[in-house]
C-alpha cells in the first residue's frame, strides 16, 4: 500500500473504515458530529437500542487492554442493535505465533462486519485496512480505537463533539493541549480535527521532554510554560501521563511533573473564566489534574464520556452503510 | 416556495385546504388527550398546525425515523438525522402519527417500530395530509386529508413557506 | 572458454570517463580488445548491441546474501541470480550473518559456494571483532588470507571505543581497511523512522539525525588518530555529508557510500504506513535527500550500493514498527543510479563510475575497468529501457522493495563474469 489515496474513503467519498482524523475533509467531520446528535438522546429513552446494526457482527479486537474504551464501543455497538463479540489479545496470543492479519482473516471467515482495533503499533489499523481492500472484502470494516501513537480517531471526534457543544464554533477559539503530546495519540488526533475545523489558535504545553520533533508543522503553536500557554485558552484538554515515562528518563517525578504542569484551580484561573477543562480519561488526580479542577464547574469530562458513545454510534452506522 | 408546475398527470390539490379537509376529520375522531408526533420534516409542520387546529389537550412531539428505515443496508445512513423529541411519557399513550405524504408505507412501519422502543402505547392512530396509493405494507391511514395518483416517477412533497403557509409539490423520485 | 564479440554498442569506460560506438571483444575469460577485432579473433558468439551500452560489471559494496544462518530469506544461489539480472558482477557482503563472518573456515566456505554459482565475484567483509560483540578483536591476519577484503561490523554497533580504537590501530597496522556504518546505538534505540514532521504526524518512535552524525563524529576522530583506511557506509544524512566532506579536504584516507534508495526516496514515502519504506538507515527528510545527491555528484559520497537487504513477505505485512527493515536492491542499483545521473544531468562515465571503478579501488580489486587484459566482468544494458518494479520481474527471493510500481530507467540484457554469459534478459 503506498501512500497515495486515503484508504478510510470509498471511491464515492464516503467512509468506509475510520483510521485517523488526518485527510478526512471538514464536511465529513462536521457530518459525523451532526449524526452524533440524534444518537445522543438514545440513552435517554428505555429502551436504548435503534436496529441499524442488527445482525452485524461488531469485533472489539483490543491488542492493548482497555475497558473503558472497549466497553464503551461495546455500549455503543450493542445500541446499534449488533452482536458484539471481545477479543482480548494480549501479548501471550501473539507469541503462539499468529499474526495480525492471519487473525483478521480467520475472523472474516466467521463473518466478521466490523473490527474496533485497538493496536500498540502506529499503522496496525490501516494495515488491516488496505488487507481487506486486498482480499477483496469491502463489506468489512475498520474503526481505529487507538493505534499506537498515531491516532484515537473516535476519541478525537468526540473531543470535537464536545467543545462544539459548549463552544460552538471552531473559528474563533483557542485550545490548549496539555502533557504528554509525544506519546498521545489523543492529542495527535484533537490536533488534525481542530485544524480541519479552522481553529486559530491551537497550542500544545509540556517539557521539551515530551515534545515530538517539529510538532509545529501539525499546526500548532508549542509552549514549555504552562501558564502561558494556557493565558486567555477557551478549552483546556488534559493528557494523561503514563508512570512509564519516568522510567524512560523523560521525566523525574510525577510531583515534579504536577508542579509545573498539573492544571490546578490558580492555573486555570489564567484561562479564560468560562474555559472548559477535558480530559481523555483515565485521570491521575495530583498528577496532571488536581480533583478540584477535575471535579469542578467547569470540567466536562464526564460528558465526554456520554458523547463518547454517541460519536461512536454514529461513525459504525455511517461506516457500516457504505 | 419549492412548488413545480403540475406536469400532466399529476393534479396537485391546495395543500391548506388539504389540511382543513384533514383537521376536520381529525375532529370527529380523536381522543381528547391524544398525543400528535409528526415525522419529520413535513410531518413535523402538520402536527404543529393540527394541535391547534384539532381541539382538545394534544401533547406535539418529532420523530425521525433516519435509524429505523429498512433500506439501510442498501442506501447507507442518510444525513441529516434528527434528534426526535417526545415530551410525553408514550407507554399508555394514545397517539396519533401525522405524516406528509403516505406511499408505501414503509416510514410509517419505521416510526411504529421506533415509538414502542419509548414504550407501549395504548393506540396509534394514523393522519396523514396525502395519500398516493401505492402501498407495499399493509397499512391505512385512519385520517386522510385527500388522495392524488401520482406517476412512480414523481416524488409528492410538502413545503412551508417563510410564513408558514404549506404547499404540494412534486420532484422527480430519488432527488435527495 | 567462448570467443565473444560484442558489436554496435555503445563502450563506456567511466576509468577514462569516456564513451564511444564501438566494438568489445572477449577472448580467454578477458578483454581481448576495444576497437578493432585482434588479430586472428574468431567470434563463436556475436551479441548485437545496437542501442546499448557496454560497462564494466557493476561493483556493489553492500549486499546481504543472507548466508549463511538466514536461508529462509535468501540463498546464495538465488541473490548471485539477482546480482547478475543486475549487472552487477562483483559484491561485498557484510559479516553480521549467523554465525558472524569471525573465522576463516567460514569466509572459505563462502567463497567457495560462491565461486560454484559461477555468477558474480563475491567479496565477504570479515568480522571486526569476535562474534560481532564488540569486546576483543579477530584474526584480521588469517581473515584477509581467507579473502576478506575489510573488517566491518555489519549492523552491530560497537559501542566500546576503546576497543573501537584498538580495532582501528590493529587494522591500520596491517594496512587493512574497516568498513563502518555511523549510528549510535542508544539514540537510535526503539527508533523505526527519521525524527521529523513525518514521524511525529505517523506517531512513530524516531531516530535522531544526530544518531548518526554523533556515531560518524567518533568514527571519524579514531580514524584520525589510527590513520586507518575507513570506508563510511550507508550515510543518511546531510550533516553527515558536511563531516566527511570536511574529513576529505583535512586529507583522511576516508570513503564514503550511500544506499540507492537514499538517493531518491525521503521519509514522506512511508505513506500510510507502508512497510516496504522501513529501512536501515530511514529513509530522512528532503534537504537530507538533497545533500546525499549533491554530495554524491561532488564527490563527497564516492559509490552507490544497493544495501540489498532481502525481507520474506511475513517480514513486511506487519504493522510499520514490527515489519523487517530492508529491501531487495541488487536489481535496481543500475537503474537507480541512472534514474540520478539523468536527473541530475551527470554524464554517464561519471555516473558508471559510481558503481564501477570507484567501488573496485575500495574493494582493493583491479575491477570495473575496460583495459585489455582484464578479467571480462561486462554489463550490457538498454539505457532507454524503462521497466516497472513488479515482484515478478524480480530475482530475488525477497521481493519487496519500496519501489514496486515504480517505473525506472536501465534493463540490463547480457551480464558477462570472467568471460562467460551468466545472464540474459
Amino acid at each position: 500500500m503506498s501512500g497515495g489515496t486515503n484508504p478510510q474513503l470509498g471511491a464515492d467519498g464516503r467512509l468506509v473504515h475510520l483510521l485517523t482524523l488526518e485527510g478526512l475533509p471538514a464536511a465529513t467531520i462536521v457530518s459525523i458530529l451532526d449524526t452524533a446528535e440524534p444518537f445522543a438522546s438514545i440513552g435517554e429513552r428505555d429502551v436504548k437500542k435503534v436496529p441499524l446494526l442488527r445482525g452485524k457482527a461488531v469485533f472489539n479486537l483490543f491488542f492493548e487492554n482497555s475497558t473503558r474504551t472497549r466497553t464503551t464501543f461495546e455500549i455503543a455497538a450493542k445500541r446499534l442493535s449488533a452482536d458484539v463479540i471481545n477479543l482480548n489479545i494480549g501479548a501471550s496470543s501473539t507469541s503462539k505465533g499468529e499474526t495480525l492479519l492471519d487473525t483478521i482473516d480467520n475472523l472474516v471467515a466467521m463473518n466478521a462486519d466490523m473490527f474496533i482495533v485497538r493496536h500498540a503499533q502506529s499503522g496496525a489499523p490501516h494495515l488491516i485496512a488496505s488487507h481487506l481492500a486486498a482480499t477483496g472484502k469491502p463489506h468489512v470494516h475498520v474503526v481505529n480505537a487507538g493505534d499506537g501513537r498515531h491516532g484515537h480517531p473516535t476519541q478525537g471526534l468526540l473531543d470535537l463533539y464536545t467543545i462544539r457543544h459548549y463552544k460552538h464554533d471552531f473559528r474563533a477559539l483557542s485550545v490548549a493541549i496539555v502533557g504528554d503530546v509525544l506519546h498521545s495519540r489523543v492529542a495527535r488526533s484533537l490536533i488534525h480535527g481542530l485544524t480541519t475545523l479552522g481553529t486559530p489558535d491551537v497550542r500544545v504545553i509540556g517539557p521539551q521532554t515530551l515534545m515530538p520533533a517539529r510538532v509545529e508543522a501539525l499546526g500548532v503553536s508549542v509552549h514549555h510554560d504552562m501558564r502561558e500557554g494556557l493565558a486567555g485558552c477557551d478549552v483546556v484538554v488534559m493528557l494523561r501521563l503514563q508512570s512509564e515515562r519516568m522510567k524512560g528518563a523523560l521525566l523525574p517525578s510525577s510531583g515534579e511533573y504536577f508542579k509545573h504542569y498539573g492544571l490546578t484551580p490558580e492555573k486555570l484561573a489564567l484561562a479564560k473564566h468560562d474555559a472548559i477543562v477535558m480530559h481523555p480519561g483515565p485521570m491521575n488526580r495530583g498528577v496532571e489534574i488536581d480533583s478540584a479542577v477535575a471535579d469542578g464547574a467547569r470540567s466536562v469530562i464526564l460528558p465526554q464520556v456520554t458523547f463518547g458513545i454517541a460519536v461512536r454510534m454514529a461513525v459504525m452506522s455511517m461506516i457500516a452503510g457504505a | 416556495m419549492g412548488a413545480h408546475a403540475d406536469p400532466p398527470g399529476v393534479n396537485l390539490p391546495d395543500a391548506e385546504a388539504a389540511l382543513a379537509a384533514l383537521a376536520e376529520r381529525m375532529r370527529a375522531g380523536v381522543a381528547h388527550d391524544a398525543a400528535f408526533v409528526g415525522i419529520y420534516s413535513g410531518g413535523a409542520w402538520l402536527a404543529e398546525r393540527l394541535a391547534s387546529l384539532v381541539p382538545g389537550n394534544h401533547a406535539v412531539g418529532y420523530i425521525d425515523v433516519s435509524f429505523y428505515r429498512d433500506d439501510y443496508a442498501k442506501k447507507g445512513l442518510k444525513a441529516g438525522a434528527r434528534r426526535s423529541e417526545l415530551p410525553f411519557d408514550v407507554a399508555g399513550a394514545s397517539i396519533v402519527l401525522i405524516d406528509d405524504v403516505l406511499y408505501t408505507g414503509r416510514s410509517t412501519r419505521a416510526a411504529i417500530n421506533e415509538l414502542f422502543d419509548y414504550g407501549r402505547p395504548a393506540a396509534i392512530e394514523l393522519a396523514v395530509l396525502v395519500d398516493r396509493g401505492g402501498r407495499e405494507l399493509p397499512i391505512e391511514p385512519t385520517y386522510t386529508g385527500v388522495r392524488v395518483a401520482c406517476a412512480r416517477a414523481l416524488s409528492i412533497v410538502l413545503s412551508r413557506a417563510a410564513d408558514g403557509a404549506l404547499a404540494l409539490g412534486v420532484e422527480p423520485a430519488g432527488a435527495p | 572458454m567462448t570467443s565473444i564479440a560484442i558489436v554496435n554498442g555503445r563502450v563506456v569506460d567511466p576509468a577514462g570517463g569516456t564513451e564511444a560506438n564501438a566494438d568489445l571483444f572477449v577472448a580467454e575469460g578477458a578483454i581481448a580488445a576495444v576497437g578493432k577485432a585482434p588479430k586472428g579473433f574468431r567470434a563463436d558468439r556475436t551479441i548485437d548491441a545496437t542501442g546499448l551500452v557496454v560497462a564494466p560489471g557493476l561493483v556493489d559494496l553492500n549486499a546481504r546474501l543472507r548466508e549463511p544462518g538466514l536461508e529462509h530469506k535468501a540463498t546464495l544461489d538465488s541473490e548471485l541470480r539477482a546480482a547478475v539480472a543486475g549487472g552487477v558482477t562483483r559484491l561485498a557482503c557484510p559479516p553480521d550473518t549467523d554465525p558472524p563472518l569471525d573465522e576463516p573456515g567460514l569466509v572459505e566456505m563462502l567463497r567457495q559456494r560462491a565461486r560454484q554459482a559461477r555468477r558474480a565475484h563475491v567479496h565477504p567483509v570479515g568480522a571486526l571483532s569476535a562474534g560481532l560483540l564488540g569486546t576483543t578483536l579477530t584474526e584480521m591476519g588469517e581473515l584477509a588470507d581467507a579473502g576478506c577484503v575489510a573488517f566491518s561490523q555489519g549492523d552491530v554497533a560497537l559501542a566500546d571505543t576503546l576497543v573501537l580504537l584498538r580495532a582501528m590501530q590493529y587494522a591500520a597496522t596491517f594496512g587493512h581497511r574497516v568498513w563502518l556504518r555511523p549510528q549510535d546505538a542508544h539514540l537510535a534505540r526503539g527508533g523505526v523512522a527519521h525524527d521529523g514532521e513525518i514521524a511525529t504526524r505517523l506517531g512513530l518512535p524516531a531516530i535522531p539525525a544526530c544518531a548518526e552524525t554523533i556515531a560518524l563524529g567518533t568514527i571519524l576522530a579514531l580514524a584520525r588518530e589510527t590513520g586507518v583506511r575507513l570506508h563510511v557506509q550507508r550515510l543518511s544524512t546531510a550533516a553527515g555529508v558536511a563531516m566527511v566532506r570536511a574529513a576529505k579536504r583535512d586529507g583522511m584516507p576516508v570513503t564514503c557510500e550511500v544506499a540507492a534508495h537514499h538517493l531518491h526516496l525521503c521519509d514522506i514515502d512511508i505513506g500510510w504506513f507502508d512497510s516496504q519504506a522501513r529501512l536501515d538507515p530511514p529513509l530522512r527528510g528532503t534537504s537530507d535527500r538533497a545533500a546525499l545527491r549533491a554530495g554524491l555528484a561532488d564527490g563527497t559520497i564516492d559509490v552507490v550500493s544497493s544495501d540489498h537487504a532481502p525481507v520474506d513477505d511475513d517480514g513486511k505485512q506487519l504493522p510499520f514498527g514490527e515489519a523487517e527493515s530492508g529491501a531487495t536492491g541488487l536489481e535496481l542499483l543500475l537503474p537507480l543510479t541512472l534514474k540520478w545521473a539523468r536527473e541530475d544531468r551527470i554524464a554517464l562515465p561519471a555516473a558508471l563510475a559510481r558503481v564501477t571503478t570507484l567501488p573496485a579501488s575500495i574493494l582493493g580489486v583491479a575491477a570495473g575497468r575496460l583495459d585489455v587484459g582484464e578479467a571480462a566482468d561486462l554489463c550490457v544494458f538498454d539505457p532507454e529501457a524503462w521497466w516497472r518494479v513488479e515482484r515478478r520481474a524480480l530475482a530475488s527471493q525477497g521481493r519487496n522493495t519500496p519501489f514496486l510500481g515504480h517505473e525506472v530507467p536501465g534493463r540490463v540484457r547480457y551480464t558477462l563474469v570472467d568471460g562467460a554469459v551468466v545472464y540474459e534478459g
